[in-house]
């Protein structure tokens, strides 16, 4: 499938899914959120891990359906990894949120903290990456 | 009941979606935030049309008393642009970029069993658990 049509359609799954979420139970698709209370809140744990496990559910049958070859991991060095890791967690949980929690749906509700969030990391992401590969890569 | 049946279908829906566009590849996701290289915009369109149907969906969902299967809505409380937002948000785009995942996509990641996917999983709970113990904070 063409690389365009592939990630619009994906998009408009991943839109679809925060849709139910929504519409159905009332709660926002965002995942480090939905991580974090998996681990922190035992009373509403149930609903937030079935919708990790069926992340990766999901994420198996498509490779298993449509026969794309799963991804092989990145090859930067394990510290880099490590560091990235535990910036991605940290970052999520003090800004209150990710790329599905403030991307797909903050911004969805024109939320003017989820514009400001999405603007941040997408900026310090385009510098990130700019400066590893093009300024000290 | 109903909870546990539409979180585990919003969950399949949400990886299938993933790993279709191509986020759960994270030389792809570099290229895509590789703006002054050999730029890949196809991920562009993820959260363009996932955007776009939130932004009308929502609309729709939120003109109803409640949700079908809830009392009430979970929304977001917080209304103010404080600094934990934007640094918190600019530490999470610095490490999006250094390797490639942001969470969705790396715990999706976790069904493919490398043992990568594993310590960044580790690593990014850490981060959580640690910005939790240090700034103090109930979870997002």
């Amino acid at each position: 499938m063409n690389a365009y049509v592939a990630a619009s359609i994906g998009g408009i799954l991943i839109g679809l899914s925060a849709t139910l979420m929504l519409g159905l139970i009332g709660r926002i698709t965002g995942i480090s959120g939905i991580l974090n209370g998996a681990m922190e809140m035992p009373k509403e744990r149930n609903w937030r891990v079935l919708f990790l496990a069926g992340l990766l559910a999901g994420a198996f049958l498509f490779h298993a359906v449509s026969g794309a070859p799963m991804p092989l991991p990145s090859d930067a060095p394990w510290v880099q990894m490590i560091i990235a890791g535990l910036l991605v967690g940290f970052g999520t949980r003090m800004g209150n949120g990710c790329t599905s929690g403030h991307g797909i749906c903050g911004m969805g509700l024109t939320s003017k903290r989820s514009f400001t969030a999405t603007l941040t990391f997408m900026l310090t992401g385009f510098a990130t990456v700019f400066i590893s590969h093009h300024l000290i890569g | 009941m109903k909870n546990a049946i539409v979180a585990i279908l919003a969950g399949i829906l949400f990886g299938i979606g993933l790993t279709m566009s191509g986020m759960t590849d994270t030389a792809k996701v570099i290229g895509f935030l590789d703006l002054f290289g050999e730029w890949d915009p196809s991920l562009v369109f993820v959260m363009g049309f996932g955007v776009a149907t939130t932004l009308i969906s929502f609309k729709f969902i939120l003109r109803r008393p409640h949700p079908i299967f809830a009392e009430r809505f979970y929304l977001p409380t917080k209304t103010n642009i404080d600094y934990r937002l934007v640094l918190g948000s600019a530490l999470f785009g610095i490490g999006w970029g250094l390797y490639g995942y942001c969470p969705g996509p790396a715990i999706a990641s976790l069904t493919y069993g490398e043992p990568e996917n594993f310590i960044f999983v580790a690593a990014l709970i850490i981060g959580s658990v640690s910005q939790r113990l240090l700034m103090d904070r109930q979870p997002s």
